[in-house]
């Protein structure tokens, strides 16, 4: 196991799974990457009515999903105040009353993601969680600052203490059909985590196609991408189940011809404990239960908590919650 | 009791279970016993069978076994409604279909619950896809009626109409069969299937709540004695019979000759081709809803799957993956994938087909574990087999894919065809140009690109081949059940003129041959018959073809299959041509009909200039009869492309030698079909010189063959032919009868005249058009 993670970070994938490697760049397997938009919109569409989770089943699967979540906070306005009261929640994400009623011991959430320069102050208060701290980096959203400065970037949030690394790709790379650039590009990013794990952001609001979608994460996992993350959140469209079923298919191409696991980050637009389950009934369809932890899968959600939150009150109880009952984060 | 950290770790699904309680209050109500829906109100029930929940076994309610009486007292009640409901307004009988519609909308979850109960389909299936096409299917057709007067004015409604429908889609089968019927001004006797009625009592208790007239909508119930009595009953009009092929075989038999209308949707065995450059995960999951959307129990399942042996391995692998991810269980669960097969009979049927035609095959079963008790069948994939296996010609009617290999796409098309059936056909490729270039090649009255059992009211769906004839939906589905305006009157036999007692001959001999292949050809049986004027005069001798000749215009007609993808601009300056040609004679013809038939020469030459209009008729429509682009609930486009029938046999009009000829061959020949033409039997020399202007005018050998001799012994041997594709007759012999009879072998269409007259000088136009092809429903959704 290559490590010098700290141990205790259940989240991250090299703790339980050989890291993907990557592969010298096979643009005859890119090239040959399809994905047919309206037949896998159909298959997004009617997901939601062929798989169902009720009472304790949806209850423990909700729990799951708050295991999942990259608790994020992402403004020009973050203080370290704010990042504190962020990483409070992500230790103690549901009511303490709740979990008892649910027989569930502790959980936290999957990590904590923020901008670089809290990095130090999420990596504080967590000490000694085990959760991780995931930074946004390579000039996050748009990936347009000087190359170098990118790349030194990475090193930086690595050096404060981010062992999760949330990485932009430059989508022009992917508009301009230029494969060998973005492989480089990626490669070159992922050599900078080092240690840490590596996220790549395909912002696939703005890749055109899903088509493109498909393509670029190929890409990415080849260049030994460690997770493959829909959006910044900052685009006009961000996760959806079209574009989620389609990076979940590369990636179970990618397990099948290379034995490898890459995971799967959908980030942003997911608000609803519904959903949630609805994409968690779609990484267990295609991909398989093994990919249900923290290690392969993550949500980038603020406000889906606090949904969840309620639902689980309103399992015990047998009433709708309201958001003021639950902790803010 | 497993617990919430238990699930926590293994993350598996659990029951999640739809309700039955409102069905089964609603059968409370009913006191679990059901009799017949006759003029509006439910009789007593009596003479009960039990229906059950395939699921479980549990019986439902008792289902009455409808008597002779009651069928009787049904036909009597919608005989009675039909002249009064055909008399409202398009716009009041709209407004009860969309009555009807919001109804099934506002009763939906109940419907759906009920349907799962009865027939054992997963309730994502009920609730998601088939009752909302029962709604879709209403609101669409209350808008038919609407338009009725102002979009189909020359066309009125047949009368009553008996429906028997199946137990795979029990109450969308049932709205596909009355939707369209009532809202043309028919009214109905419906049949369910006995083990699925259930879903049609609550919809004849929907009719009540919709105030529609008692008498316009009738159910009756039980099994197939009560289906021979809707088929047998003299006081109905029509027949639409959706079910298995061999039952609808019989029924083309029972009601041939009965001059009562058909419309058959029948079994299946439909290819779904998957191109290398396919998505394949996305084929994969088409399949999903192919072959195992309704247990498999779908006439058009994509239930032969046919893929490019280069990616065949992968795609497999790929496939057999995904059957393991499927769940099998409690149909009410809303957490599986495939439900109850409908019965233990079919269950049974569906196991001994596999276990004795998977020989040479590789057998594989969705890893899935099966519910202990009731009928499941598990999805099953049999690789390596070939067209000439059993299981990749004969409908399994189950959750079971068979599959072989192709090289080429012109391989691809050849596999797809090589088939009895002609329903539907899948084509999944990236390749626009590919999927363009096949689609028209598949034999098949619906074909999906890149997608697959897509529905909608607005697009036809129906059959060629043994899969039946007839459409159901859009503007197509409204022909099933209108006729044109008017009422016809009886077609007195023409008889030929008898040799005289003192005969006047020409030294020189005439003799006419027939026409085969675009060449001479003497009769096979080496018999002739003299033709005589009315004045007593000898005009020649016409042979008489025998079934060998038959066989050999089949044959002719069958090879000149390019004449089909020729374009319509073509045909049309050949249908010009040969009226030009025509034109050029038309002075040899007007003395030839005079002669035969002893016209007056004004009368002659009437019909001679008929003809040749007739020629610039069709040459007009050879590339007007245009297709439509469906307006279906979807981001793509439905495709109602007209194709040609294929070999239409006709057994032309006595009365009118010439005319009668050119009103079959030329809409045939627009079309792109091929014709076997039989000449009037008594005046069939105008037919044998007319192969000397098809002869000058570009036709290519085997589009029109052209046979002389008697119509009552060349009728069965046309309509027996299983190479012949259509059948018309507008003969004065009494043939309709032997005609829809021998049809019935490969259930080819019939367009026959049941001893009623034509008015030739005006029969032209859509009619003729609409006989001479299918409309074949091409799916595809797109984007990007």
């Amino acid at each position: 196991m290559q490590t010098d993670i700290p141990t205790g970070l259940a989240q991250l994938p090299q703790v339980h799974e050989a890291r993907n490697p990557g592969l010298p760049l096979d643009l005859d397997w890119v090239r040959a990457v399809q994905a047919n938009t309206s037949a896998i919109e159909r298959r997004a569409a009617t997901l939601p009515g062929r798989r169902s989770v009720k009472k304790a089943y949806q209850a423990a699967w909700l729990l799951k999903a708050v295991t999942l979540i990259d608790l994020t906070t992402l403004s020009g306005d973050d203080t370290p105040g704010r990042v504190r009261r962020l990483c409070a929640k992500a230790r103690q994400p549901v009511r303490q009353d709740i979990l008892d009623a649910l027989g569930m011991g502790p959980i936290t959430t999957g990590a904590v993601c923020v901008y670089h320069e809290m990095v130090p102050t999420a990596v504080a208060a967590l000490h000694g969680t085990g959760i991780p701290v995931a930074a946004v980096s390579t000039g996050f959203p748009a990936g347009l600052s000087p190359y170098h400065l990118r790349v030194a970037e990475i090193g930086e949030s690595v050096a404060a203490g981010a062992s999760e690394i949330d990485i932009v790709i430059s989508r022009r790379h992917v508009l301009t059909g230029n494969w060998q650039a973005l492989y480089d590009e990626m490669a070159e990013f992922r050599a900078a985590c080092g240690p840490a794990h590596v996220k790549a952001i395909l912002a696939t609001g703005e890749l055109g196609t899903l088509r493109n979608v498909a393509r670029a994460s190929l890409v990415c996992m080849m260049a030994g991408a460690d997770f493959i993350k829909t959006s910044t959140g900052k685009e006009s469209v961000n996760a959806t189940l079209p574009v989620s079923l389609t990076m979940i298919r590369a990636i179970r191409e990618y397990f099948q011809r290379t034995g490898y696991r890459v995971g799967y980050k959908p980030a942003g637009g997911i608000s609803k404990a519904k959903d949630a389950v609805t994409y968690l009934t779609l990484l267990k369809d295609e991909l398989g239960t093994r990919w249900l932890q923290p290690d392969l899968f993550r949500f980038g959600a603020s406000s889906l908590l606090g949904d969840i939150e309620r639902q689980l009150e309103h399992h015990v109880t047998g009433h709708y919650s309201a958001s003021y009952r639950h902790p803010m984060g | 009791m497993t617990t919430v950290s238990d699930i926590f770790d293994t993350m598996d699904y659990g029951p999640a279970p739809e309700s039955a309680a409102e069905a089964f209050a609603w059968l409370d109500t009913h006191h679990r016993a059901f009799g017949q829906f006759i003029d509006g109100g439910f009789t007593p029930a009596g003479a009960p069978f039990d229906s059950r929940n395939p699921a479980t076994g549990e019986v439902l309610a008792q289902i009455g076994q409808a008597s002779a009486e009651d069928v009787e007292a049904a036909v009597t009640a919608a005989r009675k409604a039909q002249p009064k409901w055909a008399r409202l307004s398009g716009h009041q009988r709209a407004k009860y279909l969309y009555a009807l519609a919001r109804l099934v909308q506002k009763h939906a979850r109940l419907f759906a619950v009920l349907e799962t109960l009865d027939n054992g389909k997963p309730i994502r299936e009920s609730r998601d896809i088939d009752i909302p096409l029962v709604a879709r299917h209403f609101y669409y057709h209350a808008g038919m009626a609407q338009l009725q007067e102002a979009e189909l004015p020359d066309r009125e409604a047949l009368g009553v109409c008996g429906q028997i429908v199946p137990w795979n889609f029990p109450l969308l089968m049932l709205a596909w069969k009355i939707a369209p019927a009532i809202a043309m001004g028919n009214t109905v006797v419906l049949k369910p299937a006995e083990y699925t009625s259930l879903t049609a009592l609550l919809f004849a208790e929907i009719c009540t709540e919709a105030g529609l007239p008692k008498g316009v909508v009738n159910i009756v119930t039980g099994d197939g004695a009560v289906g021979e009595m809707i088929v047998g009953h003299p006081g109905i009009d029509k027949i639409a019979f959706t079910g298995s092929t061999e039952v609808g075989r019989k029924i083309r038999a029972a009601t041939a000759g009965t001059g009562k209308a058909l419309t058959l949707e029948l079994g299946g065995k439909s290819p779904y081709i998957v191109f290398e450059d396919a998505d394949l995960d996305s084929a994969v999951e088409g399949l999903v809803d192919a072959i195992w959307f309704n247990q498999g129990q779908v006439c058009c399942a994509g239930s032969r799957l046919i893929v490019q042996e280069g990616v065949a391995e992968r795609f497999y692998a790929k496939l057999k993956a995904r059957m393991d991810g499927l769940r099998i269980g409690d149909p009410l669960d809303k957490c599986i994938d495939v439900g109850a097969v409908v019965d233990p009979v079919q269950l049974q049927t569906i196991a001994r087909m596999v276990d004795e035609g998977a020989e040479g095959g590789e057998v594989y079963r969705a890893a899935a574990p099966l519910p202990e008790t009731g009928c499941y069948y598990p999805p099953t994939l049999i690789t390596g087999l070939h067209p000439s296996s059993r299981l990749m010609q004969e409908e399994i009617f189950g959750p079971v894919l068979v599959a072989t290999t192709f090289r080429t796409p012109d391989e691809a098309v050849s596999l797809a065809n090589n088939t009895r059936y002609g329903l539907a056909a899948t084509v999944w490729t990236e390749n626009v140009n590919l999927a363009l270039d096949i689609a028209p090649k598949l034999v098949a009255g619906v074909v999906w690109v890149n997608a697959t059992n897509l529905f909608d009211a607005a697009a036809g769906f129906g059959g060629v081949r043994e899969s039946g004839f007839g459409r159901e939906g859009g503007w197509e589905g409204l022909r099933a059940y209108t006729r044109p305006n008017g009422k016809p009157k009886p077609l007195k036999p023409v008889s030929a003129i008898p040799a005289p007692a003192k005969a006047e001959v020409d030294a020189l001999d005439r003799t006419a041959k027939l026409y085969v292949g675009g060449k001479q050809a003497r009769p096979d049986g080496g018999y002739s018959r003299a033709i005589w004027s009315p004045k007593g005069k000898l005009l020649g001798h016409a042979g008489l073809a025998n079934r060998k000749d038959v066989r050999n215009a089949v044959e002719a007609a069958t090879g000149a299959a390019g004449w089909a993808k020729t374009t319509g601009h073509l045909r049309a300056q050949i249908l010009y041509y040969i009226g030009e040609n025509l034109s050029a004679r038309a002075s040899e013809f007007a003395t030839r009909l005079r002669e035969m038939t002893g016209a007056t020469p004004a009368q002659a030459k009437e019909e001679v200039e008929a003809s040749v209009s007739r020629f610039f008729t069709y040459a007009a429509w050879a590339d007007k009869f245009d297709g439509a682009a469906k307006g279906v609930p979807l981001r793509g486009i439905a495709l109602a492309m007209n194709e040609p029938v294929g070999v239409i046999g006709a057994l032309c009009p006595d009365e009118a030698p010439l005319l009668g000829l050119v009103s079959c061959m030329a809409p045939a020949i627009a079309m792109g079909n091929r014709v076997v033409a039989v000449a009037s039997e008594p005046f069939p020399l105008a037919a044998t010189d007319f192969y000397q202007v098809l002869d000058t005018s570009d036709v290519p050998g085997g589009v029109v063959n052209i046979l002389t001799g008697s119509h009552a012994e060349l009728a069965p041997a046309l309509a027996g032919h299983l190479g012949v594709d259509a059948v018309w007759s507008f003969s004065s012999s009494d043939i309709s009868g032997v005609i829809e009879r021998e049809a019935a072998g490969n259930l080819k269409r019939t367009w026959v005249n049941h001893g009623q007259t034509t008015d030739w000088p005006t029969a032209e136009g859509r009619e003729f058009l609409e006989a001479a092809t299918e409309v074949k429903t091409v799916w595809v959704p797109y984007g990007e």
